[in-house]
């Protein structure tokens, strides 16, 4: 007796969601699909009433006649093609239909290499994964989303690398063509205009129309991404111009337009050398830098211009600018260095007004400018050349004297030059002067840094102080990279560590939109496995719950990560901020936790990465178990994988 | 990072009023438990920003080891200058405070630095 093939319902359905290919396979499809009677045919004149099939039919039912059921290529290969051509080295995604074609062409006809597909859990995971890779790599990584919900999804991790001037090359699925969208849940996955959710924080946007479209398209977003400011970018792929297949005629006109990469602007020659007038005559200027160092070349420049003049540098971490223990570097001085200042210049600064103003966050909102009378800001940003309006990353208004709307890394060269050349012999000896007073102030802070890192040493919960000491004391030797924004741990890793090259530190998320740390240092640490670097991430508590898939993520891919927890029980930010709320309505602080903290149960982040497939241990209290802990993480890292140490920590 | 530089600026300003007041020895203070301090120097919050052993951070100043007299601490708890919120007589009686003020006299000194092999150059 001949086997009976019998799928039941459920069965189909979890295949079809898993696989996407009823179209695929109509052989299987149509054993499996229930006996459905035939739509009747509409008579003359009459539109056909739209009838509620069973799911599983509606997905099985065949074409009547399908002359043609196999393609040899179709769409989603030229955009590998193009993909290819623009060198992006991976694409992170949680799979979805609505990108099926695409996804199926980088596998198999890409080979899966030149893009990589990165598997991940959640779509903010994949756009937050780019993110970190950029700060390493710098140029962007490909993520694949539903135009939709896998859009919804990835929205904060886009708006947190808008606001940081970070490209990500987004492509969307969708399918426009109504008439040709499966029923069901197709439609609530399609969507007219993909882009509108996020235009807001995206630099620039299209849905292409034909392939040829998509190639000219894809290649500009690249180019539109990569010119300063950068910021992400979206394409959204029709779905049936990824799944049908190239004609004969469209094959012979397609090509990938050449890329040629906009030069960075620079600032006016005459606003350059009026800056370089006002530097080089100031007797106190200080330069600020934020998110001054685009690239390592950004770093030189810095250091080159901060040398030239002999001025102090701050840096605000939004980029490694500076090194952490260069006899310039004042920025762990607070606010003195830029309250003694006559010039000050910022580079790439998110906030100038901030930078200058101080403001207390009181039942009345009370401002003070600290700089002193008559001192002269200039500014240098390429943000200026770019700000939209809805959301209002772009602070108050600073009341500058000279503003460059330019690359600030770009403008340095013509700024050292101009600098140098108005250097007298005398404003030499001034310089070097304030150079050695300078140092010597450098090397007092360096001082009283350890002195305050010796507080609470012997704690438990474990200072930040001893957290950070700890782990710097197990990778200095290494090649190492911090790929976390350390804000939370009082920084003490940027004020202990030190810091010389460019990949010794990533800056920060953009928008604070929490989230971030963990998928980052993923991608960051993916870049810098093939540089052999140690990719090294202090881990925040709250952050790791926000979409801890990305932990499997980085299992699955054998991405080498040390991650050491500052895990403080808390949303701590929002316990300060209930606690002042309390406070100033005279209610006192004793409820602050309710909905602030996260404890009772304490949760066991080591016992979640290993579920996940990652090495972990903790919680530790004691801070004499650290080093053999960090020890025991540190040699599985070595090996390849990732690796977690949970630590319960001060609250900063 | 604004409102990070806000608090380090608010920190700075604290420690320069801790320093400013501060005698090499505190003054008399009022009889205060240590550890129902502790007690109280946690329900109360102070830990948040100053950390549970009043050593400091980026959000709050250091107040171990380098304490202003008493009337001056509960001056500046009652109107603070900076980004700290008041307490007032009603939410942190000043007896209480008193005890608060006990634990943090009570808290030891940092070891030296030069004992702290990861804390050298």
């Amino acid at each position: 007796m001949a086997r009976k093939r019998t799928v039941d319902r459920r069965d189909f359905l979890k295949g079809a969601a898993l696989s996407g290919a009823a179209a695929l396979v109509p052989e299987a499809v149509a054993t499996a699909a229930p006996q459905a009677a035939p739509a009747a045919q509409p008579e003359a004149g009459q539109a056909a009433r739209p009838t509620v099939a069973p799911a599983a039919a509606r997905e099985a039912d065949p074409a009547p006649a399908v002359p043609v059921t196999t393609i040899d290529r179709p769409g989603g290969d030229f955009m590998v093609d193009v993909l290819k051509a623009l060198n992006i080295e991976y694409v992170a995604s949680n799979p979805g239909s609505s990108f099926r074609g695409i996804h199926e062409s980088i596998i198999n006809y890409g080979g899966n290499k030149m893009p990589e597909f990165l598997t991940c859990c959640h779509e903010e995971s994949s756009v937050a994964m780019a993110h970190g890779y950029f700060k390493i790599e710098g140029k962007p990584m490909g993520v694949l989303c539903h135009g939709t919900v896998g859009l919804q999804h990835a929205s904060m991790a886009i708006y947190n690398a808008y606001c940081d001037r970070v490209p990500i090359y987004i492509m969307a699925g969708n399918h426009l063509d109504a008439m040709g969208r499966r029923p069901g849940v197709e439609w609530a996955h399609s969507v007219q205009d993909a882009a509108g959710m996020v235009r807001d924080f995206i630099k620039w946007d299209d849905a292409p129309h034909s392939l040829g479209h998509f190639a000219d398209s894809a290649v500009r977003a690249y180019k539109i991404a990569m010119t300063s400011p950068m910021m992400p970018v979206l394409l959204v792929l029709d779905g049936h111009l990824q799944e049908e297949g190239i004609s004969a005629a469209e094959a012979a006109h397609m090509r990938v337009p050449k890329l040629t990469l906009t030069a960075p602007p620079q600032g006016d020659a005459g606003a350059v050398a009026d800056a370089a007038r006002l530097l080089v005559n100031a007797e106190s200027p200080v330069i600020v830098a934020d998110r001054a160092a685009r690239t390592p070349a950004g770093m030189a420049r810095l250091i080159e211009l901060a040398e030239t003049l002999q001025a102090p540098v701050i840096s605000q971490h939004g980029r490694m600018n500076f090194p952490s223990r260069h006899p310039l570097n004042l920025s762990e001085a607070g606010r003195q260095p830029i309250a003694n200042a006559d010039v000050i210049l910022g580079l790439e600064l998110t906030d100038f007004w901030g930078t200058v103003t101080a403001m207390r966050d009181g039942l009345q909102k009370t401002t003070r400018s600290f700089v002193k009378p008559g001192a002269k800001l200039i500014s240098i940003t390429a943000v200026d050349l770019y700000t939209k309006s809805n959301y209002q990353d772009f602070q108050r208004y600073p009341e500058v004297d000279i503003a460059m709307a330019a690359d600030a890394e770009a403008t340095l060269p013509a700024l050292i030059e101009a600098c140098r050349k108005l250097i007298t012999d005398d404003r030499r000896r001034v310089m070097q002067e304030r150079g050695r007073r300078i140092a010597e102030a450098h090397a007092k802070a360096q001082d009283a840094m350890r002195q305050e890192a010796a507080h609470a040493w012997n704690a438990s919960p474990i200072s930040t102080a001893r957290l950070c000491a700890e782990v710097w004391a197990q990778v200095r030797n290494e090649d190492w990279s911090l790929v976390a924004n350390s804000g939370n741990t009082s920084d003490w890793a940027l004020r202990m560590w030190d810091m010389s090259k460019y990949y010794h530190h990533i800056g920060d998320s953009g928008a604070a939109g929490v989230g971030y740390g963990a998928p980052a240092a993923v991608g960051a640490a993916l870049a810098n496995k093939k540089y052999g670097r140690l990719s090294v991430n202090i881990q925040a508590d709250g952050d790791f719950l926000y979409a801890p898939g990305v932990w499997w993520t980085a299992a699955h891919h054998r991405i080498p990560l040390l991650s050491v927890m500052h895990n403080n029980r808390a949303y701590h930010q929002e316990v300060m901020h209930i606690q002042r709320m309390a406070n100033f309505h005279g209610r006192g602080v004793t409820r602050a936790n309710i909905g602030t903290t996260i404890d009772d149960p304490n949760v066991d982040f080591a016992k979640i990465a290993q579920g996940m497939g990652v090495y972990a241990e903790g919680p530790i209290t004691n801070p004499n178990d650290l080093a053999p802990a960090i020890q025991r993480a540190l040699a599985v890292v070595k090996k390849g994988e990732p690796a977690l140490v949970d630590v319960v920590t001060q609250p900063r | 990072m604004k409102q990070t530089l806000m608090v380090i600026a608010g920190a700075a300003l604290m420690a320069a009023v801790l320093t400013a007041q501060a005698p090499a020895q505190p003054a008399a203070a009022p009889a205060g438990n240590a550890d129902t301090g502790k007690k109280l120097f946690v329900s109360n919050g102070c830990w948040q920003c100053h950390g549970y052993e009043g050593q400091g951070g980026v959000a709050g100043a250091r107040l171990a080891g380098r304490l202003m007299p008493f009337a001056g601490f509960t001056a500046y708890v009652r109107r603070p200058v900076n980004q700290m919120p008041p307490y007032v007589e009603k939410v942190l009686p000043t007896a209480d405070l008193a005890r608060i003020y006990a634990y943090l006299q009570s808290r030891p000194a940092a070891p030296p630095v030069a004992s702290i092999p990861l804390l050298q150059k």
